[in-house]
């Protein structure tokens, strides 16, 4: 069952999620040549919602594994049911069994934690795997990723290697806290999540908030717009730009012009440390205001 | 849109010809530094089953996302596409030998010294840096060349061909760094919580009653090496040295950084990590323009406290500047400034090149004013001191 890059752009649409056509491409093929697909960018340009919009749109699982400094095997891949294990010692401590099937009673698979990566091979149906910055993961980690992406089976010392029922779609995201190895970067396809330029970012704005006026959405985007070329710590993403619009909308703002302290006082629903809302005192937002509203 | 169609080669998607094309556009692409396997050529052409070779923009798009690996990539793929598909021709494009990428490291490295000829290249590869058995002919001394060049102070190295030996040292030497400590990591792993899975299989032993508890801490937070590089007309014989060693570091820790000062502070960590070497060269020349000039470290200090301490230096940091302590800025303002980095940070390491040179006393006014503050001031004139650092940073 292949995905056209057609079916992905409808797919996407409907979903809410604004996609371009190069996105939808990356997509396509990550169904066809059977890749992973490498997602960069910065925060909050939306690489995790490509995964939850793909899932919706096969309507198809979702597994998620985030990746964490010091993520190991056991709670990326599989673990055992400890707890159980040494209770089902004790119970059958009196049994007349052999030694060999006490043994294989309590390595059965009913005493196997699946974690994500195993779980997403052991599907019936095709699920999608998110996994999320994977830049925060150690290294050692990510070559035994490597390894399950390209053969999709997984080996349990007391079971013997585990197949994969169905290969997952694998989505991988990177905030590029880490340099990635190359041999990851090659394996899986590549796309850089840039933020959207305003005609796209409004058709976004547009499909999230269905009921906003036309004009406050453009006057909206156009601030966060400008506001991403100042020099900030953290650059608000499309997450922040929903949130303010809803606040906004929320307050019942209807027209940014005039409404500098309302603005200032929403910003914090886009500025997210010290250092940038010091940096916008309301001369500032006014400035900004001035030349978008 | 219409370039691609009128090409030579339209309908022969299997036909040698177009293998040969496609060769040569993988080629350009790995010289910019793509990482292109022989797999992903494949696929790439194989991608023209689905696609029509005319469907330009859709074929531009699906080789795009598969024969990219980074940002850099992203950015420049277009260019690359339109010289070789479309004959635009590589405007600044063609590569040009300096710095690394990664995909053909020893051979840029090597070209410096020799324009590259090629049996010069595969007896690099062969004694993989080591220098063991290197018959060069600027070779004159019984000892191998890495012997010799490890004890040499870096200001006595002229030869562009032992300078790129050296580097490479230099850069191994980061690399070793890392896998020393990240070993260290792992082997104090025990503490808080139990260790189930080891419990269960050790208790086999006492017939499946677990009598010796076993338990597992999260791994330390990895060190954090931030390194601040006086690029001043002083420091100018290192220079070129230190960058190695910093691209090396850069690469292969965890999380490490870099800036560059000499009348101003530039941050550079982003650059070094640059694969485009062209890009890398051109960007790093912008943004140090006054190098080799005078040294402001206090003001640079400064500026480093103000906008990028916080984000980068945390209690698992070792702040190392590279320096010699000539400084045109008021002493005080190193003093105060030192100070509030050091109580940011784990460790103050100073490397100072003249440490070595007979007769020197840290009597710079720079220097001074710096000694109460550092917890460690070593000399860096050559690779031994650099690895002598290496169990100093293992300690902690």
């Amino acid at each position: 069952m292949g995905i056209s890059r057609d079916a992905v752009l409808k797919g996407f649409s409907a979903g809410g999620y604004i996609i371009d056509a190069q996105m939808a491409t990356a997509v396509a093929l990550m169904d066809s040549l059977q890749r992973p697909l490498l997602l960069e960018g910065d925060a909050g340009v939306g690489k995790t919602e490509v995964a939850k919009s793909l899932s919706k749109m096969l309507d198809c699982d979702l597994i998620r594994l985030q990746c964490y400094e010091g993520l190991d095997a056991h709670s990326a891949v599989y673990e055992w049911n400890y707890q159980r294990q040494l209770l089902a010692i004790k119970v059958r401590e009196n049994d007349d069994l052999s030694a060999a099937e006490k043994e294989q009673h309590i390595f059965d698979r009913d005493f196997l934690l699946e974690r994500p990566l195993l779980q997403s091979i052991s599907q019936d149906q095709r699920p999608v795997l998110l996994i999320d910055e994977i830049d925060r993961a150690d290294e050692e980690f990510e070559a035994y990723l490597m390894e399950v992406l390209s053969d999709y089976q997984i080996s349990v010392p007391e079971l013997g290697t585990i197949r994969a029922k169905t290969v997952p779609l694998v989505i991988l995201t990177s905030n590029g806290t880490r340099e990635l190895s190359d041999a990851l970067r090659r394996r899986c396809l590549y796309h850089y999540v840039d933020y959207p330029d305003e005609a796209k970012e409004l058709r976004i704005v547009n499909a999230r908030l269905p009921e906003i006026d036309q004009i406050l959405a453009g006057q909206i985007v156009r601030f966060v717009q400008a506001l991403r070329k100042e020099d900030l710590r953290k650059t608000p993403g499309i997450a922040e730009t929903l949130d303010w619009a809803a606040a906004l909308v929320g307050i019942g703002v209807s027209h940014l012009e005039g409404e500098a302290e309302a603005v200032h006082e929403t910003l914090l629903c886009l500025l997210k440390t010290r250092e940038d809302q010091e940096q916008m005192p309301i001369e500032v937002v006014e400035r900004l205001l001035g030349k978008v509203a | 849109m219409t370039g691609l169609t009128a090409t030579p080669f339209l309908d022969a998607s299997g036909e040698p010809s177009f293998v040969r094309q496609m060769n040569g556009f993988v080629g350009l692409l790995r010289e910019n530094g793509f990482v292109v396997g022989i797999r992903e050529q494949l696929d790439a052409m194989d991608v023209l089953r689905v696609m029509k070779w005319s469907d330009q923009r859709q074929l531009r798009a699906a080789w795009r996302t598969l024969l990219c690996t980074r940002l850099a990539d992203w950015q420049g793929f277009d260019d690359l596409f339109d010289a070789w598909w479309l004959r635009l021709g590589l405007k600044s494009r063609a590569r040009i030998s300096g710095m690394s990428n990664r995909a053909s490291k020893r051979k840029t490295l090597q070209d410096l010294g020799d324009n590259g000829g090629q049996w010069k290249v595969d007896h690099v590869e062969q004694d993989d840096g080591e220098g063991q058995a290197s018959d060069s002919p600027n070779r004159s001394e019984g000892a191998s060349v890495s012997e010799s060049l490890e004890a040499m102070d870096m200001r006595h190295v002229h030869d562009p061909e032992q300078l790129e030996k050296a580097g490479l040292i230099a850069e191994k030497l980061a690399r070793k760094m890392v896998h020393r400590l990240a070993r260290r990591d792992r082997a104090t792993r025990r503490g808080h919580r139990l260790d189930l899975r080891k419990v269960i299989r050790r208790s086999s032993g006492s017939g499946g009653m677990p009598m010796r508890l076993f338990y597992r801490r999260r791994a330390p937070k990895p060190l954090r090496l931030v390194m601040l590089m006086d690029a001043s007309g002083s420091m100018n014989q290192y220079g070129a040295f230190f960058l190695r060693f910093m691209r090396g570091a850069l690469d292969n820790f965890r999380q490490a950084d870099a800036f560059v000062f000499h009348t101003r502070l530039v941050h550079i960590g982003e650059v070094m990590r640059e694969r485009n070497t062209e890009k890398a060269i051109e960007r790093l020349s912008l943004m140090t323009t006054g190098w080799s000039g005078g040294t402001r470290i206090g003001e640079s200090l400064k500026n480093f406290n103000r906008h990028y301490a916080k984000r980068t230096v945390h209690g698992r940091t070792v702040v190392m500047i590279l320096s010699d302590g000539y400084d045109t800025s008021p002493p005080e303002m190193l003093n105060t400034e030192l100070a509030r980095l050091k109580k940011r940070a784990k460790r103050l390491v100073w490397l100072n090149p003249m440490m070595a040179w007979t007769g020197y006393e840290p009597t710079a006014k720079g220097m001074e004013a710096a000694l109460p503050h550092i917890d460690l001031l070593a000399p860096a004139h050559n690779l031994d001191s650099l690895a002598a650092l290496e169990p100093y940073l293992a300690r902690l």
